[in-house]
């Protein structure tokens, strides 16, 4: 065979012998074909192992936290004064205050950005949408900082004048803030699973006889319900997890109280504030940094499972 | 283009050619179009459209692609309107009053006049919520009547019996050919006069296509059905008259039998043998 081959036509490539030696060799290239799955599962545990390694310390410290000071006090505590001669650790102040502000939030920002969210989908045309959405997501690249300085320069001295009692630092105005922050990214969301809903479901529709009112109400949003919860978890969760406005306007007075004209601390402002004084590692207050944190983070994880839940019961497969 | 106002049909449709003109009385028309144009922005998409639709028959609408056919049957209920830069001139009488009048709300004339789709497209939720639906926006909240509507709707569809044991699954999970079927129960939950079908079994397999069919004829019995189709050999099986549009002209319309079997207009038998489109 090799013979009958050198015989023919050196300069007549030979296709098929090129790629079978090709084959036979154990190339580079062949190595690098094996390892690129496995060099792609590293890459993206690199986060997975992140967050494990994250909870694995927040839990350790816990853990530490809860030897000195019992759990129960903890979760059932109204008075949080960790730098006084008898330091009491209650994180029901700041429990309450991360609840109001984000409570207070959801409701400004729900409804302004669901509206918003119908009017870009169902009724603006093309060249409005088109004006109005990047000024949407002008709004939500502004820093946080700078809300929560309008927050206590701007919106608070107004509302003082509304409400007489509010206090100089109050729970209010940041949580109204908060949700104008909020406002793009529901208005946003909402409006992209809206308009994911197939105009043959409004066709439908106003086949028979609904008026634009009601195909909106009664079919677009019910289809685009689990988009539209999902923007206002993530709006919920980002509202919880923001610390500058509330610092800023909210102050640091622990109070445990149900009024929302005054100051509370909530819980990423309690780290921040711990953090920017000189919290001794090993200290009381050092550990309570992590059972803070860990709090916050259950928080946020149970409301993002009761989400996923919900969503999908509200479903609305087409 | 001819329209044989002296040909009417009996209700039993017992009626054949040699009857023509006889002693029958006068079939109500339920549209009237008069020199209709449509235009898209600055496309002419429609062209002096005459057209008389006859109560409680099948109208076919057969035509190429692109010759208005659709367009045609979407400015009866004034779908088109939805497309933005829609013009008309001309007049559309239903019933003997202007659908283009001021006075007229587009959604009592939708209430009217049901449409059913190219593609089945029932709102993802239950099969039950579906019929609900359009009696539900018109104020019917009694939950009897509702549910007597349902059946009654599911059982005018020929759907009741593959359904009726899974009212509350979700649409979605039909075939189909049922889910084309359940839209045809929902326009008929409003009971409406006139039903227009957009291609309506296009998106279909033969055996679903057939019982659409059968459907179709059953329904002309109670209901005046307005069906375009690119389905030449389906306008022959189904439809009483037929109109021929072509370039957005109506070319020919007549009773079905004499445009597939005796076309006036070259042009009419050039398509219906196959030469083009």
């Amino acid at each position: 065979m090799a013979a009958n081959t050198k015989m023919k036509d050196d300069n007549t490539v030979q296709v098929r012998e090129l790629i079978d030696q090709k084959k036979q060799k154990k190339s580079f290239a062949n190595l690098v074909e094996k390892a690129i799955p496995f060099f792609l599962f590293i890459i993206t545990s690199i986060s997975i192992f992140t967050t494990i390694g994250i909870i694995f310390t927040l839990l350790t410290e816990t853990i530490e936290f809860f030897k000195r000071v019992p759990i129960l006090d903890f979760f059932t505590g109204n008075t949080l004064e960790p730098l006084s001669q008898d330091p009491s650790f209650g994180v029901l102040p700041l429990i309450t205050g991360t609840f109001f502000s984000s409570v207070i939030a959801i409701i400004v920002a729900a409804p302004i950005g669901l509206m918003s969210a119908i009017y870009l989908s169902e009724y603006a045309s093309d060249r409005v949408k088109k004006t109005i959405k990047p000024l949407l997501e002008v709004l939500a690249g502004i820093p946080t900082i700078v809300y929560g300085f309008f927050a206590f320069t701007f919106v608070t001295p107004i509302l003082r004048e509304i409400i007489p009692g509010l206090e100089p630092t109050n729970i209010l105005s940041p949580g109204i803030v908060m949700g104008i922050m909020i406002i793009p990214m529901i208005a946003s969301m909402s409006e992209d699973a809206m308009s994911s809903v197939p105009n043959s479901m409004r066709e439908g529709a106003l086949g028979l006889g609904a008026t634009k009112l009601e195909v909106t109400t009664r079919v677009v949003i019910p289809a685009a319900l689990s988009g539209i919860i999902a923007s206002f978890v993530l709006g919920i969760s980002r509202a919880i997890g923001e610390t500058m406005i509330v610092t800023i306007a909210s102050g640091s007075s622990k109070n445990f109280t149900f009024d929302i004209t005054q100051s509370m601390q909530t819980m990423t402002a309690y780290i921040v504030e711990v953090t920017g004084g000189d919290a001794p590692a090993g200290s009381t207050i050092y550990y309570s940094l992590y059972a803070v944190a860990m709090t916050l983070f259950v928080f946020t994880l149970i409301m993002n499972l009761a989400a996923r839940y919900i969503s999908r019961r509200f479903r609305e497969e087409y | 283009m001819s329209i044989l106002l002296d040909y009417q049909q009996t209700s039993d449709h017992t009626l054949t050619k040699k009857d023509l003109g006889n002693y029958l009385p006068v079939k109500k028309v339920v549209y009237d179009t008069q020199d209709l144009n449509l235009w898209y922005s600055d496309v002419h998409a429609l062209k002096d459209i005459n057209l008389s639709i006859y109560e409680k028959e099948v109208t076919a609408i057969i035509g190429p692609s692109g010759c208005g056919k659709s367009t045609y049957l979407k400015t009866l209920n004034r779908m088109v309107e939805l497309v933005p830069g829609v013009q008309t001139t001309g007049t559309i009488l239903y019933n003997g009053k202007s659908i283009f009048d001021r006075t007229l709300k587009v959604e009592d004339l939708r209430t009217r006049v049901g449409m059913v789709f190219q593609k089945p497209n029932p709102f993802p939720k239950s099969i039950y919520e579906n019929i609900a639906y359009g009696p539900k926006i018109h104020g019917i909240r009694n939950k009897k009547v509702l549910n007597q509507i349902v059946e009654r709707s599911l059982r005018g569809a020929y759907i009741w019996d593959e359904v009726k044991d899974r009212l509350h699954e979700n649409a979605y999970e039909l075939s189909g050919g049922q889910q084309q079927r359940l839209c045809i129960a929902r326009c008929l939950a409003i009971e409406p006069n006139v039903i227009l079908m957009d291609e309506p079994t296009s998106a279909l397999d033969p055996k679903s296509t057939h019982k659409v069919e059968e459907l179709i004829q059953e329904l002309k019995q109670e209901y005046s059905i307005i069906v375009v189709t690119h389905n030449m050999q389906q306008a022959a099986r189904i439809s009483d008259k037929t109109a021929f549009f072509l370039n957005g002209e109506v070319v020919e319309y007549d009773n079905t039998n004499l445009i597939f079997n005796n076309p006036t207009d070259k042009r009419t038998e050039d398509y219906i043998s196959g030469r083009f489109g």
